[in-house]
């Protein structure tokens, strides 16, 4: 080994802290990208082999009622590959174990498995056989809350029937990997399932002998998507269709790719904010390492090394900490992306799912872990490359300090000497002081930005289950029916009060842009389930008018006032203006609202309710439960405490793990960053503070004066660290805006608290270790020395 | 060497007195001894100046009567105490309360002004001079509030010294104090250490290379290879200004 090269390894050695210091937080960074694009692509190579597959289909229609050659004729629109007819209806289950009747979606399909779109994978058991009409298939979460084994029998209301079904099977199907409920936020295995039922039998019961009521397409590559659908919803509207929609608007599928644009941007958002620290971090290292170095650097090039030689001493010290990052953070990367994806597993269902972390993900981020690091650490190392050799033989003068601002302000009779060293060195060096506020304060903005997640989540949780739904279920009946229905739901046992509301579906179009939504008709003096904006303030529909939530209005470029062009997609089907009278900003999703009586006439329609909100007396549930599951007319039921039930679960089961990666970096990155400006004012002031040693000052004494420049660019850097974290917090909320959710820029009091009190005690911890040192500093050797 | 305390016993007091102290720095293989049993006796008031070659152990000698560093093994006595019993804490009290320094490189705080380095040290002694009559003491009472980097080498040493010699200390051990300032510089450096303990009863301890400055000491220590080679007794000292090299 060259002497320069054991020059290296001993150097690298001596700030061996520092350096792994420094590695963990490029890990950070490094460790962030590598899970989130290995997830990403973990998970977009699942959808698209599960997709393709199972042939999960590009487009799909509701209808009333088609009859099948209709489908052939949509089937030979260009640019559709394959159209299937098929009867999707939503029922009422009823399980033995369960008081409370589950909400099922009956998905015809062709006996003996002739089913060319959206496929299914069975599990357990087999598939249906032709002639026993009362098998069904269940999606595989609800047959794991239920612990449905094969052969077991559960019960379904089809058109106003009871109806006994035999469980042959267990399957998945790309079109429900993410099976959500009707107004549903999250999915509850428990309380909503998907049944296969033979094509026959759903015929048979829904009178729907050579006609399909649901319509699904697969499209060619070249095909136009929003050309088909007008073709399909041309040749559907007869026939009582509601309006094709893609993928896109598929709900289970834009939840997958909801959370696939998430996992982007915390690759964009997460890891330039640890490689920004990193290389600031060397930044200031290096350039202490070559203020040290000075004589030394002189010297060799006294000797003849070059200036690039000498240069790229110093790069090669950067670069051997940054591959120590890169290691360590593909190895994390690698590991939380694999625990990522297995959340994934748990949360979406797919039949398989491919880990792999692509070549091209390491390449990547080695090359960002790198560049930055190299960026970082140029100023520095080009300043030993301007070192002239003669003025590198001549040491530093002592640094030319003056009193600080603060003292000639008159402080200073309150200051002992070791506060005016404090003070000066601040002063002296306030570049430095300012980087290692940046630093700290970037520590506590990942904290906070972190614990801001739990915040809005729980806040969107707050205004959604107490604010705004605070029914105890919700109705929702097979045919609108008139207001008469009402007084039938009060006399059901346990009832306390009832909300009625009207949904319709309808198209909104505002010039070119048009979006597909349920209207929601409610009444003026709603207590149970309102409208409460982001702010938490109620907001009740004017009798005239439409009431478009913020997200719809910026997707339709909507202002109030805009008169928009609304075209109902059932009943009578009419087309009016209505004019946007209100826009409110909610967090979940693409809300239109509208009073009831107006809904009403614009639908043409008397006075019709699609359900009803109850509020129950839990005393007498049961009986409800039991009287519910005979109502034949009933089509949904909503239970908010399991709802509530399974948001939490989800919240802890999902959240907590991704908000422990970003705390545990945070920590890191405390760590790393005021560890490292600790050792540096130590390793600057070794002379100082031996000296004070040698005056008779205590360790501790001397330990009060790196404790103390600590202490204060801690407590400088703690509120501004708050308001990044609020800025960082608002960046994420911009990016999160989803047609799904919506995040509320909300942070709680005692998020700033624990971010800060993380942060002490990263401060305490890495002052302990770096006082440790002072103890050891060798008084002899530093007053042998000339500095 | 052998019996060296007979001389100069008198009357007085030793102020430190060393038993058989060895120092022994362990290497792989070849250890170094820079010390192989050092017995003297220092007395109150009596400015010393220890000679000898590079590496013959006067800066380890002197740096553990500072209490700075221990010895492998031997006694060292200051009064009554003995220093090698003591733990760091206490040898940390022992410099505050007793110890002044002054080195070769003169180690001041460059963020404080002159005022304020010997400030340093009176606000944690019991009974000090204040700042100004210890840089009054060394002729630089016009530069108290100049930083180090305002100051030229004799002069920062000379704060140095102010330093040393604010808290009143018992002992002032300075290690080759000129060895970085020309021939004037220097001499006004010692004339300050000379003044210092004169007006203070301070028993000063100079390690120097420069034998002309002898002369000022009332004992010269020769040292060699980690022994005591000779003591020479002064009959009279001379003040420091008369001498020069
Ligand atoms: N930390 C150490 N490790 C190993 N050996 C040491 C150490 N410090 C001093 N020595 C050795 O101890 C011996 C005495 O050193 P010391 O500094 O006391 O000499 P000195 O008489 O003051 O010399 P100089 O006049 O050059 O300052 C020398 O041989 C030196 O090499
Ligand atoms: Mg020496």
């Amino acid at each position: 080994m060259t002497p320069l090269n054991k020059k290296l390894y001993r150097d690298l050695w001596h700030i061996r802290g520092q350096a792994l210091a420094i590695a963990v937080v490029i890990a950070g960074g490094i460790a962030t990208l590598v899970m989130a694009l290995s997830a990403l692509d973990s998970l977009q190579e699942t959808r698209r082999a599960f997709s393709e597959q199972y042939r999960f289909a590009h487009v799909f229609a509701h209808a009333k009622r088609a009859p099948d050659w209709v489908a052939r004729e949509i089937g030979a629109i260009p640019g559709v590959l394959r159209a299937e007819g098929r009867i999707v209806q939503d029922i009422i289950i009823d399980i033995a174990e369960m008081q409370e009747p589950a909400r099922g979606r009956v998905v015809s399909r062709a006996a003996g498995g002739q089913t060319h779109l959206n496929d299914i994978v069975i599990r357990r058991g087999r598939d249906l056989r032709h002639g026993y009409p009362n098998e069904v298939l269940v999606n595989e979460a609800f047959a794991q809350a239920h612990g449905l084994q094969l052969g077991d029998v559960i019960h379904g209301n089809f058109n106003q029937r009871r109806r006994a079904l035999k469980v042959v099977g267990v399957a998945l199907s790309p079109e429900f990997v993410y099976a959500i409920g009707p107004g549903d936020i999250v999915p509850d295995g428990r309380h909503f399932g998907i049944l296969w039922m033979s094509r026959e039998a759903l015929e048979a019961a829904y009178d729907l002998k050579g006609a399909f009521n649901n319509l699904t397409l697969r499209l060619t590559r070249a095909a136009s998507l929003a050309e088909v659908i007008v073709q399909v919803d041309r040749l559907l509207a007869p026939y009582g269709g509601v309006g094709a929609y893609g993928r896109a608007d598929q709900l289970s599928d834009a939840f997958v790719t909801s959370e696939m644009e998430q996992l982007d941007h915390l690759a964009v958002v997460i890891p330039p904010v640890f490689l920004l620290i990193a290389a600031f971090l060397f930044n200031v290292v290096i350039a202490r390492i070559i203020q040290a170095d000075r004589e030394q650097i002189g010297l060799l090039k006294a000797f003849g090394y070059s200036n690039i030689a000498v240069g790229w001493q110093y790069l090669k010290l950067v670069l051997l900490i940054t591959g120590l990052g890169i290691l360590i953070g593909w190895a994390m990367g690698a590991w939380m992306g694999y625990a990522v994806t297995g959340l994934y597993r748990d949360f979406f269902r797919f039949p398989f799912l491919y880990f792999q972390v692509d070549p091209s993900t390491l390449a990547i981020s080695a090359f960002v872990g790198i560049f930055s690091a190299v960026i970082g650490a140029l100023s520095a190392v080009r300043r030993a490359v301007t070192i002239a050799p003669a003025v590198a033989m001549t040491p530093p003068m002592p640094s030319a300090y003056r009193t600080s601002l603060l003292e000639n302000l008159g402080l200073a009779r309150f200051l002992s000497q070791p506060a005016r060293m404090i003070l000066r060195y601040l002063f002296r060096w306030p570049l430095r002081a300012t980087l290692t506020i940046t630093g700290i304060a970037f520590s506590v903005a990942i904290l906070v930005m972190s614990l801001f997640f739990f915040d809005a989540v729980n806040k969107m949780m707050d205004i959604h289950f107490f604010e705004t739904e605070r029914q105890d279920m919700t109705l929702t009946f097979v045919d609108v029916r008139t207001d008469a229905a009402r007084s039938n739901i009060d006399d059901l046992p346990g009832v306390l009060m009832v909300e009625t509301f009207r949904i319709a579906r309808a198209k909104l179009r505002l010039g070119h842009r048009q979006e597909r939504v349920g209207i929601i008709g409610i009444d003026g003096d709603m207590e149970l389930s309102r409208l409460v904006d982001v702010d938490g303030r109620v907001v009740t529909p004017p009798p005239e008018g439409i009431v478009l939530s913020e997200k719809l209005a910026e997707l339709l470029v909507a202002r109030k006032g805009d008169i928009l062009t609304v075209s109902t997609l059932e009943g009578r089907r009419l087309v009016r203006q209505v004019p946007v009278v209100r826009i409110v900003r909610l967090y979940i999703g693409l809300g239109a609202y509208m009073d009831r009586r107006a809904l009403n006439r614009l639908m043409g329609e008397g006075d019709i309710i699609s359900g009803a909100h109850v509020l129950t007396d839990s005393k007498i549930e049961p009986t409800l439960y039991t009287s519910l599951k005979g109502v034949p007319a009933l089509l949904g039921l909503a239970v908010r405490r399991a709802a509530l039930n399974v948001f939490s679960a989800m919240i802890r089961e999902h959240l907590h793990t991704m908000i422990f990666f970003y705390l545990t970096f945070a920590a890191l990155i405390a760590v790393g960053v005021i560890y490292n400006s600790a050792r540096i004012s130590l390793s600057e002031r070794a002379r100082e503070l031996a000296s004070l040693r040698v005056l008779g000052f205590t360790r501790r004494e001397v330990g009060t004066i790196l404790a103390g420049e600590l202490a204060i660019l801690t407590f400088v850097a703690l509120p501004l660290g708050c308001i990044a974290g609020y800025g960082l917090a608002g960046l994420l909320v911009n990016l999160f805006d989803t047609k799904l959710y919506r995040l509320p820029l909300y942070i709680a009091d005692s998020s700033y608290g624990y971010a800060v009190l993380m942060v002490i005690g990263a401060t305490i911890g890495s002052a302990w270790l770096v006082l440790r040192r002072v103890a050891q500093l060798d008084l002899i050797a530093v007053m042998k020395t000339r500095e | 060497m052998g019996d060296v305390q007979k001389d100069n016993a008198g009357s007085r007091a030793p102020v430190f007195r060393t038993v058989g102290l060895t120092k022994v720095y362990r290497g792989d293989g070849n250890d170094v001894w820079a010390l192989r049993g050092v017995d003297l006796a220092l007395y109150e008031g009596e400015t010393l100046v220890l000679l000898g070659p590079s590496g013959s152990g006067k800066s380890t000698f002197l740096n553990i009567l500072g209490g700075l560093d221990h010895p492998s093994s031997g006694q060292v006595f200051f009064r009554r105490q003995e220093l090698t019993a003591l733990d760091d804490n206490a040898l940390t009290r022992y410099r505050r309360d007793h110890i002044g320094f002054v080195f070769q490189f003169y180690n001041l705080i460059p963020s404080l002004t002159a005022r304020e380095n010997v400030a340093l040290v009176t606000e944690i002694a019991a009974n000090p001079l204040s700042p100004e009559e210890a840089l009054a003491l060394v002729g630089l009472e016009e530069r108290m509030d100049h930083f180090p980097a305002q100051l030229s080498g004799g002069e920062q040493q000379r704060v140095a010294v102010a330093r040393s010699v604010a808290k009143r200390p018992d002992v002032l051990l300075c290690d080759e104090p000129t060895g970085a300032l020309d021939s004037a510089t220097g001499i006004s450096v010692l004339e300050a250490i000379e003044g210092a303990s004169r007006e203070l009863g301070t028993t000063a301890v100079i390690i120097t290379h420069n034998a002309g400055i002898a002369a000022m000491a009332d004992r010269v220590i020769a040292f060699a290879d980690g022994r005591i080679a000779g003591i020479t007794v002064n009959a009279e000292k001379l003040p420091a200004r008369t001498i020069s090299w």
